[in-house]
Formats: structure tokens, C-alpha cells, sequence
């Protein structure tokens, strides 16, 4: 106690007594989250009001959909004439208007639609985690890789990519989505995810060819560092920021083809709620009622509305740094 | 030249085998099985049964299957479906149906969005240029199936101006044809409005920064003949290249709006196949819809090839 009391009056080390939990991994965590969220805050600070309002957007159906489960809200398959019991006991009638119970009031089937938007935005962001996760991860990596080693690796990834690229993209698609009858969450993101890589791949390839004429890479390259770590440390890095921008854009359009799929009943099975199944369910009765059809229908047009937003600013402003660079 | 286009064709040739073959192993993953398909409602006995499997080839290793599809394919054959009428028959009479509602829509977007793109490169930064860019962000993120129901629900229920669902072919008159592709191919172009505009704007802002265009201007050309004859034709490259491959995409993106209005088009005919269990009916469309596509990729990486000669002598 005394020794580090000393470096404190010495002005060198002030952190010393806590010397022991930074190696721990709830201490490496926290860092890891409240550096997180700095840097999101800086970023969010810096943006124009609209893209604040379509980031804050995003976040409330994050919110929404992670904790679905435990918010106070009625039970999104729960019917009024069902013989089943029904735990959240909602029993409104069927095209009900907006109420104190029924926020967004009831479906054809006096299901509570604002219930189902929240739960049906855990499909839309479950796909677009799992798709955009598989994408980026493996487009990224053999984007990065090819762009920067080049030769006969990047022609034989390149030719892999042709071929999925030949095929019209929905009509794949839909095929490989009616060709399993049980279909998860995963396998949806799964399916578009794999469907997405070549975009991801041209992205990082473009952009790691560039950084890898850059002076950081020759010199790294001069010192004789190994060519993986200059690919991880130096290459990967520099795509990265170009890739997640990029990868808000595709989010966009990973909803919609989620919503598309699910409109055709070649999502999640139902009754479990998706927007698209939610929209298809209720145009049926569009003539006697709007709201069951509007409201599944704004959540995706803002959803996909705030992503785009979102991904051109950031693309605008990436392209700006790399300028600047 | 030459040997691009024998390099090109040979290319041409392996992707379509590859996208055959890729199609045809999917469509043995799908639900559903052949000997239902081909018999239909008729009695089936496991003597009936065998015999189907012998005479199609079920039994057959899937290479092997391949192989027996594919020679039937090149002679226009692509196997029988439940209500009787051959899947290759079936294709051809929905091909116009789906080639219209695609061409108009393609029409629409691109009358309306050269336009809109000159306008909003030309005045670059102005409030003209800024509302216009944030209307087609705005198009851009409705998805074409929520545009179309809306569409239906104001256009045809409110105001009772158009058909909400049907298909009237062109042989049964000219109107009635045009009144049931309106709403289809107006939600199918909102959003490539969107799309095409913002390419020739962005395409336009640069062209408009080159030093031809510049002496254009010191030559004191009008501002009208600097847009269309210099800016324009140099900009239509890369549209060209994109409503190309627009085409391509929406021969299969067309399956949600044909099932919204009830269209009778291939992408509507797939999807009923797909709850039908239709396995030859569906093999049969994404085997189309993918020759189809590829061959349109070439013809579009052919006319650029054409137009451009600067990539002609570079490759050639």
C-alpha cells in the first residue's frame, strides 16, 4: 500500500492497487462495453437530427425485440375465441381500434398487433443478425484475403463468387427456403446470409486491394512482419469501417427479402409473427379494416428507411476519413 | 474482337451447365414427390409406383438423373405437371405475362428518372436537387409488396379508378390490358425510379465536372444541348448496365406483386407449384428464370462491350 502510495505522490502509476483485476475478464469486459458506447456516443453526438431520430429508431425495436419476452405486453398469438388458455389474457375482439390494452388495436384473428410488431421484430433482427453476421464474417475475410495475396487464391474465390452471382437472387432463394418445410430463424439468416457473401467479398476486395498498396503495408511488408498478421493488423482493419457501413446498407435489404419471404409464407412458420406474415395475413380484410395492414407496414418502411439513413451517412463519412488518410 | 467473344461464349456455355446443374440438384431437396406429381389424382398401387420410378429414372443416382433431364431440357421437354399440361407448355404461355408486366415497369422507371437525375445533377446542392434525393431515399426503403397493397387499397378499393387483382391479355384488347398492368408496373418502378435516378445524377455530376464539357461551355453551347448531347450520352453507360441487369433481377423479383394482383406470370405460377408440391413445375421455373438471367448478363456484358470502345480494345 505504501509503495503504490508513493508512485501516486510520484505522479507515474495511479491505478496501482487495481493492478490485480485488470487482467480479470469481467474487468476487460467493462472496458471493452463502456468503450463501446464512448465511441457511440461520439459518433452519435456528430450526426444530423435526422439520422439521431432514425438511430434512436433502430435502437427502440433492438430494445423491443431483445426483451420481448419480459416487457409487459400482451401475448402476441393469443385469440379471443381460441380454446386454449391464453397466459396474457387478451380478449378484445377482432379489428378493434387503438385502446389502452390494445395500443395498436387487434388483428383479423383479435390478436394484439402492437405484441406482434415487437415479437415479429425479433424475426426481422434475429435474420438480419445471423444473415449480416454470416456475410460479413466470411464475404469480409475472403474479400480481405484474396485483395491483398492476390494470385491463383483470389481467382479461384473470384470464380466461386461468379457462380453464385449467376443465379437470379429471390429465385435461389425461394427455392432453397421452400426446399426445408421446419424452417428456424437461423435458417432464414442463414440462406439469405450465404446468399450475401459475394456482395461483402467484391466490397473488401476492392478496398483491400487499395489499402494494400498503401505506405503502412509496404513497410510493414519491408519489415518482414508475417503476412497473416499484416492481413489481421493492418489490412482488415483498414476494410473494416468501409464493411460495417456497407453491411447497414445490405441490413436494409435483408429485412425486406426477410418480409418477402415471409409474405409468401417461406419464413418462420406461423403463427409466429413476422412483419411480412403480418402484412399478408391482413391485407385480406383491407377493405373492412387499414390498421392491421398499416402498422406492420410503417415498422418495416422505418426500419428499412432508418438502416439506409444510417448506412449512407456512415458511408459518406468513412469515405471522407479514408480521403483524408 | 473475335476472341473475346469465342472467350465469352465458351464462358456463356460452362455458367449455364453450372447453373443447370446447381437448380436442378436444389429442386431434389424440395418437398414434395415426383410420383405424385406426375400421377395426380390418379390410383396409385406400388405397381403403378415402381413403374413410374423405372420409367422417369427415380431410382437412378442424381448425376445420373442430370444427365437424363438435361438431354429431355435441350429438346424443350421439362417434365409433366398435376393438371396434365406439360411444365415447358405451361412456361411458355405465362412468358409474356411476366415479360410485359417487366417491361413496362423497366419503361416507367426509366421515363421518369432520366428526368429526375439530370434535374437533380444540374442543380447540384440546391433545394430542387436535396428534395429530390431525399424522395428517393424514401422510395428506395418501401418495399415493393407494401407499395403495391397500398397502391391497391387507395388506387382500386377508395377510389375504384383501376382493377385491384386479374390479368387481361393483350389479345383481349389493348385497355383493358393496360388497366391491369398499371398498378403492378407502377409498384415495381417507384423504387428503380429511385435507383436509376440516383446513377444518372451521380454519373451526370461528374461527367459535368470533365474538360469537354467545359469547352462545350466556352464554346457558349446551350445549357439543353450540353445536358443531352455531351453529359447524357456519356452517363447512359453505366445506366444501360444497370437496367440490364434490373431485367434480369426482376424476372424473378416479380413473384410478390404477381401473387398480390393475382397475375397468372411465372413468379405466381412458381409459388403455387412451391404449396402444390409441384416438383417438376418448380424445377422447371428456376431452371428458366436462371438460363434467362444468365443469358441476359451476357447480352448486357455484350452491348457494353459494343458501346464502349475503350473496354473493346482493352480486352480485345
Amino acid at each position: 500500500m505504501t509503495d503504490s502510495a508513493i508512485k501516486v505522490s510520484d505522479n507515474v502509476v495511479a491505478v496501482a492497487p487495481t493492478l490485480e483485476d485488470e487482467s480479470g475478464f469481467s474487468y476487460q469486459l467493462k472496458r471493452f462495453t463502456i468503450g463501446l458506447l464512448k465511441s457511440f456516443w461520439a459518433t452519435f453526438r456528430k450526426m444530423p437530427i435526422s439520422i439521431k431520430v432514425a438511430t434512436v429508431w433502430l435502437l427502440a425495436i433492438s430494445f423491443g425485440a431483445l426483451f420481448a419476452s419480459w416487457l409487459p405486453i400482451q401475448d402476441p398469438v393469443c385469440q379471443l375465441n381460441l380454446p386454449l388458455p391464453c397466459t396474457g389474457g387478451n380478449l378484445a375482439a377482432k379489428w378493434e381500434g387503438p385502446s389502452t390494452s390494445n395500443f395498436l388495436g387487434t388483428d383479423t384473428l383479435s390478436r394484439d398487433t402492437f405484441s406482434r410488431i415487437v415479437f415479429g421484430a425479433q424475426v426481422s433482427l434475429g435474420v438480419v443478425v445471423g444473415a449480416v453476421g454470416i456475410g460479413m464474417t466470411i464475404g469480409g475475410i475472403s474479400g480481405a484475403l484474396v485483395g491483398f495475396v492476390r494470385g491463383k487464391t483470389e481467382s479461384v474465390v473470384m470464380s466461386i463468387i461468379d457462380i453464385i452471382l449467376a443465379f437470379p437472387p429471390l429465385v435461389l432463394l425461394l427455392a432453397l427456403a421452400s426446399s426445408v418445410e421446419n424452417r428456424t430463424i437461423w435458417f432464414v439468416a442463414g440462406i439469405i446470409g450465404v446468399l450475401s457473401i459475394p456482395q461483402y467479398t467484391r466490397v473488401a476486395r476492392a478496398n483491400a486491394l487499395a489499402v494494400s498498396r498503401r505506405e503502412f503495408v509496404m513497410a510493414a511488408e519491408a519489415m518482414g512482419t508475417k503476412r497473416s498478421t499484416i492481413l489481421f493488423k493492418e489490412v482488415l482493419p483498414n476494410v473494416l469501417p468501409i464493411l460495417v457501413a456497407y453491411a447497414m446498407v445490405v441490413a436494409a435489404r435483408v429485412i425486406v427479402v426477410e418480409g418477402a419471404l415471409a409474405f409468401l409464407n417461406l419464413s418462420v412458420p406461423l403463427p409466429k409473427p413476422s412483419w411480412g406474415s403480418m402484412i399478408n395475413e391482413s391485407r385480406a380484410d383491407i377493405k373492412q379494416t387499414l390498421l392491421p395492414t398499416l402498422w406492420p407496414s410503417l415498422a418495416l418502411i422505418f426500419t428499412v428507411l432508418s438502416l439506409n439513413m444510417v448506412g449512407d451517412w456512415l458511408q459518406r463519412r468513412g469515405a471522407g476519413r479514408s480521403a483524408a488518410l | 474482337m473475335r476472341e473475346v467473344l469465342v472467350s465469352r461464349l465458351i464462358r456463356l456455355f460452362a455458367t449455364i451447365m453450372v447453373v443447370t446443374m446447381l437448380s436442378f440438384v436444389i429442386s431434389t431437396f424440395l418437398p414434395g414427390d415426383q410420383v405424385s406429381a406426375i400421377l395426380g389424382i390418379a390410383e396409385r398401387t406400388p405397381e403403378i409406383e415402381a413403374q413410374i420410378r423405372e420409367e422417369y429414372h427415380l431410382n437412378d443416382s442424381i448425376p445420373v438423373q442430370y444427365w437424363y433431364w438435361l438431354t429431355d431440357a435441350v429438346q424443350g421437354e421439362l417434365g409433366p405437371t398435376i393438371p396434365g399440361i406439360p411444365v415447358a407448355t405451361d412456361i411458355k404461355n405465362r412468358i409474356p405475362i411476366t415479360a410485359e408486366l417487366t417491361l413496362v415497369a423497366i419503361g416507367l422507371a426509366v421515363f421518369f428518372a432520366v428526368p429526375l437525375g439530370i434535374l437533380g445533377a444540374y442543380k447540384e446542392g440546391t433545394w430542387i436537387d436535396k428534395v429530390t434525393s431525399a424522395l428517393a431515399q424514401f422510395f428506395l426503403s418501401i418495399p415493393n409488396y407494401v407499395l403495391a397493397i397500398f397502391l391497391g387499397y387507395f388506387i382500386s378499393v377508395k377510389l375504384n379508378w383501376l382493377p385491384n387483382s386479374g390479368w387481361n391479355r393483350i389479345s383481349n384488347g389493348l385497355t383493358g390490358n393496360l388497366k391491369t398492368v398499371a398498378l403492378p408496373a407502377i409498384s415495381i418502378a417507384m423504387a428503380e425510379i429511385a435507383v436509376f435516378s440516383r446513377l444518372v445524377r451521380s454519373d451526370m455530376i461528374g461527367t459535368l465536372k470533365e474538360n469537354y464539357v467545359l469547352s462545350a461551355r466556352a464554346k457558349g453551347l446551350s445549357n439543353r444541348y450540353i445536358l443531352f448531347r455531351h453529359a447524357l450520352r456519356n452517363s447512359s453507360l453505366s445506366l444501360i448496365t444497370v437496367v440490364g441487369l434490373t431485367i434480369g433481377s426482376l424476372l424473378g423479383g416479380t413473384v410478390i406483386i404477381e401473387q398480390i394482383f393475382a397475375i397468372p406470370g411465372l413468379g405466381k405460377r412458381m409459388i403455387d407449384a412451391i404449396s402444390q408440391r409441384d416438383v417438376y413445375m418448380v424445377q422447371g421455373i428456376v431452371v428458366f428464370i436462371s438460363v434467362v438471367y444468365v443469358l441476359l448478363n451476357f447480352l448486357v456484358d455484350m452491348l457494353y462491350l459494343y458501346i464502349d470502345p475503350r473496354i473493346r480494345s482493352r480486352r480485345g
